[in-house]
Parts: structure tokens; sequence; C-alpha cells
């Protein structure tokens, strides 16, 4: 294995995503209008809603490459380490669509958080990724790892639509408000859709090189434990030797 | 030995521990009615007590659970107990009932006990045979998918470090669903927050399918676990 997780391939990839930052930069900050109602607020939707796209394309990643290491008779470790590099990604932009959909939330309703179906259940399911990565990091030989956190992520994803649907049930009784939708304004789907194809890139870039990464950490980890072993079996040849020489005299 | 068999064995084998050891009379119970008292000095408004009376018990069955899967995977894991079961050839599916199985005994008399906690000190009342059978229900549902999760997450967390601390991080989102939905019920039985019966109804069916789906998917999660 090399010591560079970059290939031609990551480089034009990480390329196309800086310029769609800037692009959305340009747009989102810009050159799309204020709403007639949110005014100047709409613009956190060009990050918020391309986040919660990520954290969901995210996890759906890691939920299929947790079954696809339980599913191949080979326990192939890369799927293992798809799955732990997407959640890591989801998690980010989860905590990330939490954030600016809070402040969101503060600028139109005039509240931080509402108990609504789709927050509270947002809201779960990063605690629950949160205990995953935990789940990742107890410990053993890597495929103890992959397979405890693979049925930790397939739970998940079962788990994500019966919270979301006993939430809504929940909420029906406790709804409050409900935010006016207005049509979107040709520049602002533009700038919107900038975003989604920005952060699909972005996503596709910063998982190839953490599933790389940590790749390179399995490695120095098993080359750890062979210069461990190495190293007790000197140890145990050297107690051994001088035992057999004094036998022997 | 056949599945049912293990999973009465394994069932039997922690009750037996339970009663000689008598840590859930001793400790859980006084814990969770300790508890409620708590409950009663942070809410302390009129009326209020009695009407969130239903999410108060479930709260409470949540804080001792956590407290009762330790306890369960601890007995196995001390002496390596849990690893001689399944060297031994005993069914996953078989340990997974049987664990489920003990917890969710301990945990239905948890709730019995909490429920009459609630009608002494939170003026809870239950009139009918149509209210006290969806009570039931709802606990036995409840207690049967709390006990599916807590088994499944208990021995995926056992022998790990930092176990104690895990444990309620995974276990307590998952618990969501069941907390809402055995809340709802329970206020339906109780007659408090404005559900209706048939609501109350349609809670415990959503609990009894959680309750079949977490039997199933935690049988097949913990056979895959631990299996090497």
């Amino acid at each position: 294995m090399t010591g560079s997780t970059s290939t031609r391939f990551t480089r034009v990839l990480g390329a196309a995503t800086l310029l769609g930052t800037l692009w959305l930069f340009l747009f989102g900050l810009f050159l799309s209008p204020d709403d007639i109602i949110q005014r100047r607020g709409v613009r956190i939707m060009y990050v918020h809603v391309p986040s919660v796209w990520l954290a969901y394309l995210a996890f759906v990643v890691t939920g299929i490459a947790s079954v696809a290491y339980l599913w191949n008779k080979t326990r192939s470790l890369v799927w293992d380490r798809i799955a732990g590099a997407s959640a890591e990604i989801g998690i980010l932009f989860m905590a990330v669509t939490l954030v600016t959909g809070s402040l969101w939330g503060r600028l139109s309703w005039g509240k931080y958080w509402v108990w609504d179906a789709r927050l509270t259940s947002t809201a779960l399911m990063f605690v629950t990724y949160v205990g995953y990565l935990a789940v990742r990091n107890l410990g053993g030989t890597h495929q103890q790892r992959a397979k405890r956190s693979a049925l930790v992520a397939i739970f998940a994803v079962i788990e994500i639509p019966l919270v979301h649907f006993s939430v809504e049930r929940w909420n029906t009784l406790h709804q409050e408000e409900s935010v006016a939708k207005g049509k979107l304004q040709d520049m602002m789907l533009f700038s919107l859709f900038s975003g989604i194809v920005t952060f699909t890139l972005l996503y596709v870039w910063l998982l190839i090189h953490r599933q790389r990464v940590l790749a390179m950490q399995d490695a120095l980890d098993d080359r750890e434990l062979d210069r461990a072993l190495i190293e007790r079996r000197a140890e145990a040849d050297a107690a051994a030797q001088p035992a057999t020489t004094s036998a022997g005299v | 030995m056949s599945t049912a068999r293990v999973a009465l064995a394994i069932a039997a084998k922690d009750l037996r521990i339970e009663r000689r050891s008598r840590v859930m009379l001793n400790q859980v119970l006084p814990f969770s009615g300790v508890v409620m008292v708590l409950f009663a000095f942070a809410l302390d408004k009129a009326n209020l007590l009695s009407r969130v009376a239903p999410g108060l018990i479930w709260m409470a069955t949540l804080f001792s659970l956590l407290v009762m899967v330790q306890r369960s995977f601890a007995v196995e894991t001390d002496d390596r107990a849990f690893d001689a079961l399944a060297v031994a050839g005993l069914s996953p599916t078989g340990l997974f009932l049987g664990k489920s199985l003990a917890l969710a005994v301990q945990l239905l008399v948890l709730d019995v006990v909490l429920v009459l906690l609630a009608v002494v000190l939170y003026e809870t009342k239950i009139h009918g045979g149509g209210r006290l059978a969806l009570a039931a229900v709802t606990i036995v549902a409840a207690v049967s998918v709390l006990a599916g999760i807590g088994t499944l997450y208990g021995g995926l967390a056992a022998g790990s470090k930092g176990r104690d601390t895990l444990l309620p991080l995974l276990l307590l989102p998952m618990a969501a669903p069941v907390v809402i939905g055995a809340t709802r019920s329970m206020e339906a039985a109780f007659a408090t927050g404005g559900i209706a019966m048939r609501e109350g109804w349609a809670w415990a069916g959503l609990l009894v399918a959680l309750g079949v789906l977490t039997t199933v998917g935690g049988a097949l999660g913990f056979s895959a676990l631990i299996e090497e």
C-alpha cells in the first residue's frame, strides 16, 4: 500500500468538488434572490438541504455495505470500511443538518427546535449512528468490529422508518405550526441543485479517502500485532536458550 | 437440544440466579421506586403527575432496563460463561430467546410494581375491564420489545471495554418507538391525555408488531453475533 490516499481520479474529483463549492458560494450567497417571506434566511437552505441529502445517502450506503459484508461468505473488510467511512461522513453532515436546521427554524418559526416528526427522528438517527461509531471503536479483531457494527447498522436502518412513523403519529396531537411552502424561483432551484451536486461529489471524495485511511489503519494494526508476536517469540526463545545450555552443562 | 428447550433452560438458569442473588428485589425495584419518587419532586404541580404518569412509568422502566441488561450479561461474562455456552454448541436463537424471556419476566414484575406505585403515588386510576386489558396487553408487548433489544445490545456490548456507557447510547434511541407507543396506549388505559381507547389499542397493536419484529430480528442478529 502506498503512503497516500489520493489517485488521479480523486485529485480530479477533489478539484471538481472545490469548483462546485465556489460555484455554490457564488450562487447561494450572491446570485440567487432573497425570498419574499424568509428574505436572506432562505440561503441556509442551500447548505441545509444538500447536507440532509448527503447524510441520508451516507446512511443508506452504510446499510448496504453492512448487508454486503454479512452476505458475502468471504467477510471482506472492504465493505466494513466503506460502511464505517460512510457513517462518519453521514454523522458529520447530520450534525450540519441539525445546526443549519435549527438556525433556519429560529429565523422562520422563531424557535430553534419544534417537536416535528422529521426533526425528532433526525435527532434520534444522529444519536443512533453516534452509537454505531462507538461500537466500531469497541476493540477486538477487525472481523469482530465488522460483524458487530454491521448488525447495529442494519438494526438502525430497520429502526429509522419505525421511529419516523411513531413520532409522526405521536406528533399529530401536538402539531402547532406548518411551514408555508411557496414555490421556489428558478434561480433558487438552480442554486439548490448546485448544492446537491457539489455535496454528492464531496461525499464520494471523502468516502474514497476515508475508506483508504481506514484500510491503512487496519494494515498498521496488523503489522504492529505481527511485530509484537515476533518480539514475544524472540523473548521466549532468548529465555529458553540459557536454560537448555545450563541443562546441557 | 431443541431451540425451545435451550431457551427454557437458559431462562430458568437466569431466573434461578436472580432468585438466589435477589438483585432484582434488593436493588432494581428499590431503584425504580426512588426514580418514581424523584419524578414527583421534579414535576411538583397539581394534577400534572397523574397526567404524565404513563410516560413516567416507561421512563422508570427504561432506566431499570439498563441496569437489568448489564446485570444479565455481567453474570455471563464474569467467568467467560457465555463463551462456554457458545462453544457447547447450543442454538444461538435458543440463547437469545432464553435470555430475553428471563429479562421479560423480570420486566413484567417491575412494570406491575411501577403501575401499583403510580396508583399510590400519582393517583392514577384504571376503571373497567377493557382498560385493564389494554394496560395488560401494552405491558406484555412493550416488555417483550424491550427485552429483545436489551438482550441483543447487551450481547453486543458484553465483554467489551466501556460497555456500561455504550449500552444506554445504543439502547435508548432504539427504545424511542416503544416509549411513544406504550405511553400513548397507557394514557388510554389510565384515561389521561385525551387518548381514545380505539387509538390506545392501535398503539398496542404497533407494540405487538414491534415485539414480533424484535424477536425475529434479534434471534437472527444474535446468531450472526456469536457464530465464529
